[in-house]
């Protein structure tokens, strides 16, 4: 697949936290030729087997990137204008003067409803809008509106994504498209790759809402070992070096208490060995990531975290280097490929460590 | 839709070109004669049907009526590059920082995409959270790695502006640069109508947002006997916890200004506005004294003085990336403006109270 035209299908389509189904369903579609079975979980996530070579009982790695994206909602009508609230940690700060599509009995494109400066008061001017002056307007009559909105409908960004220079694109929802564009390019690739392990791909659901697709996927796979994968933020102004990573540089892997210190030096490895590009990612606590929940899933998993990264993050204009989610792919692809059937005694506290 | 070609065109304040070529393929054979002045401001002469000026009498002349609209827009332009190949970028007319960050710009003449981000909100400490941040601190990037290559994509002076596409919402339309498309479109469809007994020179002027610079030199070239001014202006009807005054409201028809903060409109103008409306039945409303200012600032103060006034079209959110506006209210004015324009006479301009 050419991972452009992919990024842009999965950017530009819409799954707010709780409402995947557009999502899920183009990727049933994606995945159903490199897969051999998919089913959906209880809380909507899609997961998909590709089974490995080796002999049964094969142990199971679980791949983990959300499908979800951040959003707004209808609280309430007002003189025809639309009152919102968030969906995931929506940033009210980049809202303002954006054109959205209100998802109500069909779709209306409408506008977050700005004063222009012209009317407002010298200190209003210098404070972002807080959500309850935040207005929707779709520019229809107010009695037509209540016809066709009601409260808790969905409200999302429209925003046609953009192809920047040097491989750079930019547009909403790549937290965290971009990693399943990475995982569907390793789908992809797993068709025609020797693999001794069974392979678990999962798009899972609310993860923006506190990583419940995760927690409830990770149980009913009970996957031996997990790589989950997210975004993580881009060195861009305004942001220090220490808390970001520069784009085209590939991918992180994340070392900390939420990992498996033995799993991540496998991924290092599987990066240096196959001349991938990436960086370590220092995670001192809570990694904010589907791995928080799966690595105390059942009695434990041991589990990874591999982020692509992206500035401008939970803004309608999320940026990342085309070649990052390549090498996403290819690093996961070849450490699938590595897997040798006896790798899980490896990861045992009183294992010896890998040799460089 | 002519609407739609104008909002779609870009022409920041200073470099109005494409708007003025727009203009121009839209009038060009509705008109007499257009020329182009130093500035690029347009200038249409749209002859009436009592004849040429033969006579020197100023009286028993035709007589010549400005109608102004500006083609130019709020936007940005490039002052700086960084050493990571970021644009640094400042103002030009009123733009409103706190819409930059989210938005996806159209940076030079080829419309290069760019994007304004800022810190994530992961990041931010909670006392910063509420701070706009400024255009001095914010940059746009158009994915260029270094300094060198953010030169040659958009060297010093290239204008941005909003990456809007025009859009029809059933009984709404909306787009960017409203103000003042919206009454360059009026404009052109009033020169695309019939003549009137006197003539009509149109303006499509330039740097309105950087201070009324076009109307200024128009206004001298035309030497009107008066002016109509076609604005796009504040819509504010938002529901709000306060109950301030909308300034103009969407529906209700063409905002005739009284006075704003760059002119006190001529009454006898305005009664002429107010009383065709009435006649005819065409809604109209009194835009909110006081707020903004438009080219009527400086056409009324050119040379000994021109009789001036202002007719808008209310549009939500102007200088932001998308304006709204009513169709209903665009067809209003355009009639409300033909009406009045039918019935102006020397008469119109020597009534007393």
């Amino acid at each position: 697949m050419e991972p452009i035209p992919l990024l842009k299908q999965l950017s530009e389509i819409n799954g707010v936290s709780g409402y995947e189904e557009p999502v899920r369903e183009l990727l049933r579609r994606m995945w159903e030729p490199f897969v051999d079975e998919m089913r959906e979980g209880r809380l909507g996530s899609l997961i998909a087997l590709k089974r490995g070579s080796g002999p049964e009982p094969r142990p199971g790695l679980m791949l983990a990137a959300h499908m979800d994206e951040i959003g707004l909602m209808v609280t309430g009508i007002d003189k025809g204008f639309l009152r919102i609230t968030w969906v995931g940690g929506t940033d009210e700060r980049v809202l303002l003067g954006q054109e959205v599509i209100v998802h109500g009995q069909h779709d209306l494109p409408g506008v977050v409803a700005t004063r222009p400066p012209h009317v407002l008061e010298h200190a209003e001017r210098k404070e972002t809008v807080p959500w309850d002056k935040l207005f929707v307007d779709v520019g229809l009559p107010a009695p037509e509106v209540e016809q066709i909105v009601a409260v808790g409908d969905l409200i999302t960004i429209q925003r046609e994504m953009a192809v920047l220079k040097n491989q750079r694109v930019a547009g909403k929802a790549f937290d965290n498209r971009a990693s399943v564009a990475a995982l569907t390019l390793t789908l992809e690739q797993l068709a025609s790759t020797q693999h001794p392990w069974d392979v678990w791909a999962v798009a899972t659901v609310q993860e923006e809402t506190g990583l419940k697709g995760a927690i409830t996927a990770a149980y009913g796979v009970a996957p031996d070992v997990a790589v989950a994968l997210d975004v993580t933020f881009g060195k861009q102004p305004g942001v220090q070096d220490v808390d970001s990573i520069p784009l085209g540089e590939g991918p992180t892997i994340g070392i900390g208490p939420n990992f498996h210190p033995r799993l991540a030096a496998r991924l290092r490895k599987t990066a240096d060995t196959h001349e991938i590009k990436y960086h370590i990612e220092p995670v001192p606590g809570r990694s904010g990531t589907d791995a928080w929940a799966i690595q105390v899933s059942r009695e434990g998993v041991p589990t990874a975290l591999v982020s692509i990264p992206v500035r401008y993050m939970h803004q309608p204009v999320e940026m990342l280097d085309v070649l990052d989610v390549e090498r996403t792919g290819r690093l996961l692809t070849a450490f699938i490929a590595g897997l040798e059937p006896e790798f899980l005694e490896r990861l045992a506290w009183d294992a010896p460590a890998e040799s460089e | 839709m002519i609407l739609k070609d104008l909002s779609e065109a870009v022409g920041v304040a200073g470099d109005e070109r494409r708007v003025g070529e727009v203009v121009i393929d839209a009038v060009r054979e509705h008109v007499d004669e257009v020329q182009v002045d130093t500035m690029g401001n347009i200038l249409a002469l749209k002859r009436g049907t009592t004849g040429p000026d033969l006579t020197s009498k100023p009286d028993e002349r035709p007589m010549r009526v400005m109608l102004a609209a500006h083609i130019d827009e709020v936007g940005l332009m490039v002052v700086g590059h960084d050493s990571d190949g970021f644009l640094q970028v400042r103002s030009v007319g009123g733009i409103d920082a706190r819409l930059l960050p989210g938005v996806l710009l159209w940076v030079g003449p080829e419309r290069i995409p760019g994007i304004i981000g800022i810190k994530p909100v992961h990041l931010v400490q909670q006392e910063e959270s509420r701070k706009v941040a400024t255009i001095e601190q914010l940059v746009v990037d158009v994915g260029a790695k270094n300094k060198d290559e953010a030169k040659t994509l958009a060297p010093l002076g290239t204008n941005a502006t909003f990456a809007t596409q025009f859009r029809e919402l059933g009984p709404t339309v909306r787009g960017k640069a409203f103000d003042d498309r919206a009454g360059c479109a009026v404009l052109v469809e009033i020169l695309r109508g019939e003549p009137f007994p006197f003539d009509v020179w149109a303006a499509f002027t330039v740097q309105e947002e950087v201070g009324l610079r076009g109307a200024r030199i128009a206004a001298y070239t035309i030497k009107p006997d008066c002016a109509f001014v076609l604005e796009g202006t504040v819509a504010d009807d938002l529901p709000k916890d306060k109950d301030t005054s909308p300034t103009t409201e969407l529906g209700k028809g063409p905002a005739i200004t009284v006075m704003d903060r760059s002119f006190i409109a001529d009454r006898r103008l305005v009664r002429h506005l107010t009383s065709t409306a009435e006649a005819l039945g065409i809604p109209y409303q009194v835009k909110q004294p006081g707020i903004g200012g438009t080219d009527a600032g400086a056409i009324h103060a050119t040379r000994e003085g021109v009789p001036s006034v202002t007719v808008a079209i209310p549009c939500r959110y102007i200088h932001s990336p998308v304006a709204l506006l009513s169709l209903d209210d665009y067809d209003d004015t355009v009639r409300l403006m033909r009406e009045s324009l039918s019935r102006l006479t020397y008469r119109t301009l020597e009534e007393r109270e």
